[in-house]
């Protein structure tokens, strides 16, 4: 079993008038089957609305399900025993990076999930050092959180989750309210902390760039899973994902309209590098052709 | 109907400290009719610019001119320059606060002094304008989702029958989806009443579909302020800077660079597939 | 503007007293107000000056940041000089028209003046030298006795640190919101009482809907990095009295002994 797996996961809530009277019934997340294997780079891409941060707080033990049942290394969610356990070893980042800093310095933020865990002081400051570093922010450990960018906000968000040593770490659309240059600076972070330290990454987002890099995607729409596949895989379907709402890399989307036109390139193109090459070969091979 | 900047500098906590100079030297005649991008990433200047366009900042130093006047004359009606000159602030679905959307619309012409009946006539037109059903008029703006919600923002805005409408990252949080559909219907309105639209944000991709001219702004000064075609040309001084040409422009370039004899200066995906088709079918006959 | 305003307003500087644990300078700083009142000569007056004057020396804020939180109660100090000096019975020393102004009336009023300003001084090199956190850490350290009795005390401490945190967010948000409103043509200056009221309303309802919101996101995020209460809990930067806060309190046992002498023997 992966370190993070759902079985027929199904979320419903209730929606409800002014008056308190039951209007409906909407199911957020629908039918989810989801296997993560430890030390690998996932993403859940989807537009908003789609149900994928639903998704994300269940893993968690934010929300319970419906129906099914969500396991984090072998433990049910709904145990209450295992709570705190299940949400040491989960590790969850969310949006709006505001609204998750609770220290009002920076190293004191980090410090703060050990804290609650119980971690004897000596040991939570060796874990706020290391964490700082892991992501970069180690000079920045006596900032005051409201000095600090969005892309550095986040940073040390991500800190004080790995500060409290998770097996698997969560972001739920951490660039959404970023810009580019934050957006990247969090990206690398993430990437860092797979590739660096093994730990296992679930992102959630909307934007495609952040995702070439995965070792798997999972698409989801309406609460089901509507594509999953390795990247190439899911970009080389350029129709099906503007059906869903996604947006396709600009070198993607032109390769796919440059094979449209008739020029034999290969589905899935998610480079420049890769696309320059293609059309060099085919460029190279018209050249042969006019020779003879 | 235009603006002119001349000389306009600006600087936060002037006789304090912490003084940081947000705006250094800007000059600039922003005409009428005109699709404007206007540049830069967090902290360039961009935000604390377009404050200054509609007399919610006043310069520390230059002079801002609307059709002419001075707006920080004496005398000058700032209220009625603000109804000229509409602002979208970033997330402005976060200022809603009325009971229902269409009250919520109200509230900018209501401001005005304006008629019940023309207020009412305004609201309606604004919302048709942003394309929101008449089924949401009556709803609660905080029902709404994302998307709906900015319409509702942005249509409180056009219902104050601005000359100039700037829009501060009008995209931010919404997914693809709801962002082209946002931009597309922004093209529409500029389109249908010809109407000056300065679109803020930190994306070149995203306006250089849209817009006929870019200004870039890079720490508080006027870097670039040109069409997008000659703008991107510039994408090595602008990544220097951490803003991105559009991905096309990097592909052109590596494609020109390899070998192959293609035009560098496509901005959209179809210019550079058109392109590349060209070299490609000269190539082989 | 609204950001400029800093609560607490922390210096930061190396000093001894910035490194005194805080739990001593609350004391301390309560101990001082009392004994303002516990002394009633001007040798008393005089010692609290001495105290006040080392410990600021000490801590190593200009002295224009200790005036500077005067300005806000200059007001306040005003009206009470002015009653304590006019409506004080007793020997008549001048009168001008209906005013007389008596010699009770004037030691009085400077009394309170020198009183007031003290106060105002002497609890501001607290806030100057101590950290909005370490205060909330001092309170919920001294104050856990209460819990005895029920008082949630790492609750109102952890609900005042989020407070300090979420103070100058939201303060920049209402500048946000405030500045859109204008762009829509509202109006927050003119009018009488009643219409500026009412142009609240577009300011006021976004400004708790937002609130709510991060109050919202905030919990979910505490609870999702293992936090439950008091219980169990480690502290990053527990308080421990070290060498100096021990002399600290000798120092301030000598200075509150002074004053009690003075009043029972002078």
């Amino acid at each position: 079993m992966g370190i993070i797996k759902t079985k027929g996961l199904v979320f419903e809530y209730i929606r409800r008038d002014e008056e308190g009277n039951v209007e409906g019934i909407t199911r957020a997340v629908d039918e989810v089957d989801l296997d993560v294997k430890k030390g690998d780079f996932v993403a859940i891409l989807g537009h908003n609305g789609s149900g994928k941060s639903t998704l994300a707080k269940h893993i968690n033990a934010i929300l319970y399900p419906t129906e099914g049942s969500v396991w984090v290394d072998g433990m049910d969610t709904t145990d209450e025993k295992e709570l705190w356990n299940i949400r040491q070893e989960a590790g969850m980042v969310f949006q709006n990076p505001d609204n998750q800093i609770i220290g009002q310095v920076v190293e004191e933020d980090v410090g703060f999930g050990p804290e609650n865990m119980g971690v004897p002081t000596e040991e939570i400051w060796e874990r706020v050092e290391e964490s700082l570093k892991a992501v970069g922010m180690y000079k920045y450990r006596k900032f005051s959180p409201n000095k600090l960018s969005g892309g550095q906000k986040q940073r040390v968000s991500i800190a004080g989750v790995i500060a409290m040593h998770p097996k698997c770490i969560i972001l739920d659309e951490p660039t959404a309210m970023l810009d580019p240059n934050g957006r990247r600076e969090v990206v690398r972070a993430v990437r860092a902390l797979n590739d660096v330290e093994g730990i296992t990454v679930l992102l959630i987002t909307h934007y495609m760039e952040e995702i070439i890099h995965a070792d798997k995607v999972f698409v989801m729409d309406k609460g089901k899973v509507a594509m999953q596949g390795t990247p190439r895989e899911i970009f080389s379907q350029v129709e099906m994902l503007r059906q869903l709402r996604l947006d396709v890399p600009q070198v993607t989307l032109l390769a796919h309209e440059l094979k449209k036109s008739g020029i034999d390139l290969p589905e899935g193109i998610l480079t420049v590098e890769e696309l320059t090459q293609e059309l060099k070969r085919i460029y190279r091979q018209g050249e042969k052709a006019q020779v003879q | 109907m235009s603006i002119i900047l001349d000389h306009v500098n600006y600087v936060y906590g002037a006789d304090t400290a912490m003084a940081v100079h947000a705006l250094r030297d800007i000059n600039l005649v922003i005409p009428d009719g005109q699709f404007i991008g206007l540049i830069g990433h967090t902290g360039s200047g961009k935000s604390t610019l377009v404050q200054h366009l509609n007399g919610l900042l006043r310069p520390t130093d230059g002079s801002i001119y609307f059709n002419g006047e001075d707006i920080h004359a004496q005398d000058y009606d700032k209220k009625k320059l603000r109804s000229k000159v509409g602002l979208v602030f970033q997330y402005p679905e976060h200022q809603l606060f009325e009971v229902d959307v269409f009250s919520d619309v109200c509230f900018g012409p209501r401001n005005l002094g304006l008629s019940r009946q023309e207020t009412e006539l305004r609201a309606y037109a604004a919302l048709k304008q942003v394309g929101l059903e008449d089924d949401y008029f009556y709803q609660s703006p905080f029902d709404l989702s994302g998307g709906q919600k900015r319409r509702v923002a942005i249509a409180g805005v056009l219902a104050m029958k601005p000359d100039i409408l700037i829009l501060d990252e009008p995209t931010a949080g919404l997914d693809p989806k709801g962002r082209d559909e946002i931009l597309d219907q922004i093209a529409k309105l500029k389109a249908e009443t010809g109407i000056t639209v300065i679109l803020v944000s930190h994306s070149m991709e995203d306006v250089a579909k849209y817009v006929e001219r870019i200004i870039v702004m890079n720490q508080g000064a006027v870097m670039y302020d040109d069409t997008p075609r000659e703008v991107f040309q510039h994408y090595k001084e602008l990544e220097a800077v951490g803003l991105a040409a559009p991905q096309v422009t990097y592909i052109m370039q590596a494609l020109h660079e390899s070998g192959i004899p293609v035009r560098t200066d496509a901005t959209t995906i179809t210019e550079a597939s058109q392109e590349i088709l060209r070299v490609m079918s000269d190539h082989r006959t | 503007m609204l950001r400029d305003i800093t609560l607490g307003q922390y210096y930061q500087t190396e000093s001894v007293i910035h490194k005194l644990d805080p739990r001593v300078k609350l004391i301390a700083t309560v101990c001082f107000i009392i004994s303002l009142f516990v002394v009633k000569s001007w040798i008393g007056y005089a010692v609290a000056a001495v105290f006040l004057a080392v410990v600021i020396r000490l801590s190593k804020v200009p002295f224009k940041f200790m005036v500077k939180g005067m300005k806000a109660i200059v007001f306040i100090m005003l009206i009470t000089v002015v009653f304590n000096l006019f409506l004080t019975p007793g020997e008549v020393l001048f009168s001008v028209w209906k005013l007389r102004i008596t010699r009770e009336g004037l030691q009085q009023a400077v009394t309170m003046a020198v009183r007031l300003s003290f106060l105002i001084v002497g609890s501001s090199v607290m806030t100057l030298t101590t950290t909005p956190n370490s205060l909330t850490d001092a309170m919920e350290k001294l104050m856990k006795p209460l819990k005895v009795f029920k008082v949630p005390v790492h609750e109102v401490a952890m609900m005042m640190s989020i407070a300090l945190r979420f103070i100058p967010i939201l303060l920049e948000e209402t500048d946000k919101i405030m500045k859109a409103q204008i762009a829509r043509g509202a109006d927050f200056e003119s009018g009488n009482l009643i219409r500026k009221a009412k142009a609240m309303v577009p300011l006021l309802v976004p400004l708790f809907i937002s609130a709510f919101r991060r109050a919202n996101d905030l919990a979910m995020a505490m609870e999702a990095r293992c936090y439950r209460g008091g219980e169990h809990r480690t502290k990053m930067k527990p308080l421990r009295y070290a060498g100096r806060d021990r002399i600290a309190y000798v120092v301030l046992t000598a200075y509150f002994a002074a004053c009690i002498g003075i009043r029972i023997w002078l």
